[in-house]
């Protein structure tokens, strides 16, 4: 993403590629493949997650077909998996089947929730990097848990917002400052945006990126939210960069007395 | 005086092949339907849920207006086929009920209310002790139910057999062979091969072969229907019957389905996969539905677990099916129905039918023609 003011260039760096945009899109949830396509185009992302156990990457005309056609990385995930052990072989699956390292790496506790198991997920990280593969990490809003999936050597930590599906946005916008503030990778919103300034606000926050799948599939008009997602993250990631006013109590005018001109 | 019509060979026996097969039988053609097992594709799985309302989503709206064309000629369609087999078909028509689980369910399902009301399907809103009058058998914890009026079901085996059981008088023939070929010369169809040798030749051919379809030889790559096939693994229960009509649900974000026939059967489905043609059926599939069915009718745990099946839905990168003749002159599509296939059969048959009568689609429906220029168009994307 160039900054249009300045034309500087305001590329993300991710597991060692250069991405524009800031935006990675799932497609879980799409009501259509023209519909997913024209989305995915919409959105102008770079990288689509798809999920390993949800799709048979052979099978002909399928959903990997599609998001190939449109040129964006693919970034296999281990959604569906409940214990490291599971996750750990999905992400070899993953690698044999789309020939790529990437793994968006999900290790869920429970049906209900869809939280992240921490113990498991910190497990399989650890054995996923030892064995070269660009991790990045779905984890919880935990600042802790997020700095030792860093250390255990993931590419990036994609904390959520809020559970997954709920479009309930970011719940605990704290946390994730916290989180940006300590990291020395890429952190990836990732899960509970609902709408477009959800999307804003976590790049202001200073995330690096989000990823959101249900917003854009589970809208009524899936191609117009996937543009204003688009929209939405150029628009944090500018505000970021520029740097938000003080908040204060009372209000100030903007146009203060002095120097103000004398038109008598 | 009827003057003998030409030779059409039919690919594919399930319930649509079946039908315009038996359509144009009854017009004077003369018609073989080729078919290695005839009726054991999408047929015999399908739930028969025809439920133009129930199953309205937004984004759909192209479709909608075929689905509820097609409902209209179910009652018709469904009583002369009875007439002319002596089946019963177990048609049923006392609508749908739609129902929400929990409170998140329930915005689902409000939602869902809105597209009705935009599109002026008739429908009734039911309350949590509405709705168990309705249907005793549901769980307490249902929060809301919507009955669609316009909906129906009926028992696609029995449709299939039915039909069957019409072809021998109508002069019919079904040959138990896989079609190996079409037979094409000047962009013209000349009819099927065969997969033990024989060639059929004919005036026209129509493909009705579902998920299938892109597995037949001959066709020109660009006048082949961009079908794939989408896994449903679906259940079959039997015991003391429990609902008097099919209920569609939502179970904490899942959708779930549980169709009763009048012998006791209840059919609860399905999932809705991207795996090929994986034909296993998975823990997790059986799981999930039970759990979810279960959640909706208690007493669906008592029941014998008779059939687990697995099917594939020819699904279509629109969800819209692919009926009419392609750019091959007399090769003629009736595909990609995905998950309206018994809900759309009456029109299909009757458009291709009509369609192949005078030589040219009925102008409302060219829209779901495999030549209608837009079908192949990138959707428009916003800058």
């Amino acid at each position: 993403m160039a900054d249009a003011t300045t034309g500087k260039n305001d590329e993300l760096v991710l597991a060692g590629r250069n991405l524009s945009s800031r935006l990675v899109l799932g497609t879980g949830g799409v009501p259509s493949l023209d519909i997913m396509e024209a989305a995915i185009r919409a959105s102008r992302t770079e990288v689509v997650t798809v999920a390993l156990r949800r799709v048979e990457v052979s099978a002909p005309g399928s959903i990997v077909d599609v998001v190939r056609r449109t040129g964006v990385t693919i970034l296999p995930n281990t959604a569906g998996c409940y214990t490291g052990r599971e996750a750990v072989r999905t992400a070899h699956l993953a690698r044999d089947a789309f020939g790529t390292d990437w793994v968006k790496l999900e290790v869920i506790a429970d049906d209900r929730t869809l939280l992240p198991e921490p113990v498991e997920l910190l497990g399989a990280a650890e054995v996923l990097c030892g064995e070269d593969f660009a991790v990045l990490a779905y984890t919880n809003d935990d600042p802790v848990l997020s700095k030792r999936l860093e250390e255990v050597g993931c590419a990036a930590v994609m904390p959520l917002g809020a559970p997954i599906g709920t479009g309930l946005g970011i719940r605990n916008p704290h946390n994730i400052e916290l989180i940006v503030e300590a990291a020395g990778v890429p952190v990836v919103l990732d899960a509970g945006i609902g709408t477009a300034s959800d999307a804003a606000l976590a790049m202001e926050l200073g995330c690096d990126a989000v990823l959101l799948a249900s917003a854009v599939t589970r809208a009524h008009d899936p191609v117009l939210m996937a543009s204003a997602m688009r929209h939405a993250v150029e628009a944090g990631r500018l505000a970021c960069l520029a740097g938000r006013i003080p908040k204060r109590r009372h209000a100030q005018a903007s146009s203060p007395f002095e120097g103000k001109p004398d038109l008598r | 005086m009827t003057v003998a019509k030409p030779r059409v060979v039919v690919v594919g026996a399930g319930i649509i092949g079946l039908g315009i097969a038996r359509d144009l039988a009854h017009r004077g053609f003369g018609v073989v339907v080729a078919d290695p097992d005839p009726s054991r594709g999408a047929t015999r799985v399908a739930a028969g849920m025809l439920a133009p309302v129930a199953e309205a989503r937004w984004g759909d709206e192209r479709l909608l207006p075929l689905a509820l064309e097609s409902a209209r000629r179910w009652p018709g369609f469904a009583e002369e086929l009875a007439n002319e087999s002596g089946a019963d078909l177990d048609f049923h028509s006392d609508g749908i009920l739609l129902a929400a689980v929990d409170a998140d369910d329930r915005s689902v399902v409000e939602d869902l209310q809105v597209l009705h009301e935009r599109n002026h399907l008739r429908t009734t809103v039911l309350d949590r002790s509405e709705v168990r009058d309705l249907e005793p058998a549901l769980s307490p914890s249902v929060h809301l139910g919507i009955l669609t009026h316009g909906d129906m079901a009926v028992d696609p085996r029995r449709v299939g057999a039915a039909m069957r059981a019409c072809l021998p008088r109508l002069g019919v023939e079904v040959a138990a062979s896989r079609v190996e070929a079409v037979e094409t010369d000047a962009g013209r169809a000349r009819g099927v091969v065969l997969d033990d040798g024989r060639s059929l030749a004919s005036a026209a051919v129509v493909v009705t072969a579902g998920a299938w379809t892109p597995g037949i030889a001959g066709i020109p790559e660009d006048a082949l229907p961009p079908v794939r096939p989408v896994k449903g693994q679906i259940l079959r229960l039997r015991g003391e019957p429990l609902l008097d009509r099919p209920v569609h649900a939502f179970v904490h974000g899942n959708p779930v389905y549980l169709v009763p026939r009048s012998d006791g059967e209840l059919v609860v489905g399905a999932t809705q996969e991207e795996m090929g043609f994986d034909t296993r059926p998975t823990g997790r599939g059986v799981y999930e539905l039970l759990r979810d069915a279960i959640a909706v009718v208690p007493e669906v745990a008592e029941l014998e677990l008779a059939e687990v099946s697995v099917g594939f839905r020819p699904g279509t990168p629109d969800n819209l099916p692919i009926i009419g003749e392609s750019r091959v002159s007399g090769l003629w599509f009736a595909t990609g129905h995905h998950r309206n296939g018994i809900l759309l059969t009456p029109v299909t048959v009757s458009v291709v039918a009509d369609g192949l009568t005078t030589g040219t689609m009925p102008r409302e429906f060219l829209p779901y023609s495999p030549t209608w220029p837009v079908r192949r168009a990138p959707m428009m994307v916003p800058t």
